[in-house]
């Protein structure tokens, strides 16, 4: 069974429809890559995932459970929340809480929810930290550390309320060309410890290598799927190589 | 003689600290429910929020004191405010607390709307309920961005104390001018601004290390 099973997911603004009815499964410890132009629909089909838009059709389920319903609106505020907890988000724009500490951006969560027991939030938080490689910089303050830096933390705190399955919005787009790799390794290692996760990306070759699974998605359908390499080196629709064409000129 | 001068001009001048420190105590609270109805997603208490904000911002703070104290007799035959002092007061405290939560309510409006939408989704997808994300995150940053405007406020607020007068409560410059009239002398008016002065100006070293106990983040 996947461990997330997306079925026909529809979201339209005003007047034009972002997505068309998108449908993917993911199977638990595999990465998908979500690549594609700007204004494709990427960026709104990871936020109705994490519940920050409510499409318009389609459902979601999560271990075989349905944790959203378009048709149904009776799930209460807390429900949503609950359902809200599978899923971690690394914003584009890191988007960390600035009057925190390094150290108090990841345990804020845990400690709010009473997840664990709070010496076991410190030991996870510190644990994590020491994952993304700034264990020694647990007291800074977000304005003095690089976007790099930041972003890494914000990978920290996603994860501190262990979520079954991480996304990515275009995590690198917001930093300068030299801090984009430390990012991308720590991904990389999350990958490699079979962590559950969906990356949106402009990175293609990153993507390629990282990815079990890409998806391009295209004026709100998703135009070609496969395994990663196959859809980045072989493509087999014309869109797909006319878009890998151009990012890579 | 400058003795009592001075035994007068400070009976006057505890009348305006307790002007002002309650318009605040009172105003700051209610300002922030101001500041949300003008936000409610309910339409027609944002509307009512707003035309309410729009006439106490447009008309005179003397205008709308005079209003308040003698409207509910002349209009209605029902002194709501008692006898005497005591009476004048409350309804200058009612005038002033509704001023300037009118005023607080634009600013803390600002502020709140100055935070990104990125601190809210951030908040979101941790699972935080929206109380916890306005309490444990917004607001702080939302304090720091309002400290300059409102100390401006708060700083026309120990001034605009001496409008109290105007329905006959006795604080500081009505203390000074007296001596006008029973002395012929003027400097006790010249020593109100002196008072006025010194407590603006420990006012603004206050508010200019609040500002600066707020600047290790951005």
């Amino acid at each position: 069974m996947p461990i997330l099973e997306v079925k026909d997911i529809h979201k339209r603004f005003d007047r034009s429809e972002v997505l068309k009815g998108i449908s993917f499964s993911l199977e638990k410890g595999d990465v998908l890559g979500i690549i594609g132009s700007s204004g494709g629909g990427k960026t709104t089909l990871l936020r109705c995932i994490n519940f920050l838009e409510r499409a318009d059709k389609g459902t979601i389920s999560v271990n075989g459970k349905v944790i959203f319903d378009a048709d149904q609106h009776d799930l209460t505020v807390e429900q949503q929340r609950e359902n809200q907890l599978n899923f971690g988000l690394v914003f584009q724009q890191f988007n960390l809480f600035p009057q925190y500490t390094v150290l108090e951006n990841v345990e804020l969560a845990p400690r709010l929810l009473k997840r664990y027991p709070d010496a076991e939030i410190r030991e996870r938080s510190m644990s994590l930290l020491k994952r993304v490689g700034l264990d020694q910089k647990i007291d800074r303050y977000p304005c003095q550390l690089s976007g790099g830096q930041q972003q890494r933390v914000a990978i920290a705190r996603a994860l501190a309320m262990n979520p079954s399955i991480l996304c990515f919005d275009e995590p690198t787009s917001a930093l300068d060309p030299e801090l984009t790799g430390e990012v991308l390794k720590v991904i990389r290692e999350l990958a490699e410890a079979k962590m559950t996760m969906i990356v949106v990306t402009h990175e293609i070759a990153f993507a390629r290598d990282l990815s079990d699974k890409i998806i391009f998605l295209d004026h709100g359908v998703i135009a070609e799927e496969g395994p990663a390499k196959q859809v980045i080196d072989n493509p087999q629709k014309e869109r797909t190589k006319a878009f890998l064409n151009a990012i890579q000129k | 003689m400058v003795q009592e001068v001075m035994l007068r001009l400070c009976a006057g001048f505890v009348k305006t600290i307790e002007l002002f420190l309650l318009t605040l105590a009172g105003a700051i609270p209610l300002g922030l429910i101001v500041a949300f109805g003008s936000m409610s997603k309910f339409k027609p208490l944002k509307i009512v929020v707003r035309f309410i904000v729009w006439i106490v911002r447009g008309t005179p703070l003397m205008l709308q004191l005079i209003v308040i104290y003698y409207g509910p007799g002349l209009l209605f035959h029902q002194n709501i405010w008692g006898m005497g002092t005591s009476g004048r007061f409350t309804a200058v405290m009612v005038a002033f607390i509704i001023n300037y939560s009118c005023y607080f309510s634009e600013i803390y409006r600002g502020g709140i709307e100055s935070i990104s939408k990125g601190q809210y989704e951030a908040g979101q997808v941790l699972g935080l309920t929206r109380r916890q994300v306005f309490f444990k995150i917004v607001l702080l940053q939302v304090i720091k961005r309002i400290v300059p405007p409102m100390g401006n406020e708060i700083i026309t607020l120990v001034k605009d104390t001496s409008l109290a007068r105007v329905i006959a409560v006795y604080e500081l410059i009505w203390a000074g001018q007296t001596f006008i009239k029973s002395d012929g002398i003027i400097w006790p008016l010249f020593m109100t601004g002196i008072f006025y002065l010194v407590f603006s100006g420990i006012l603004t070293v206050l508010l200019a290390k609040f500002e600066k106990k707020l600047s290790y983040f951005n």
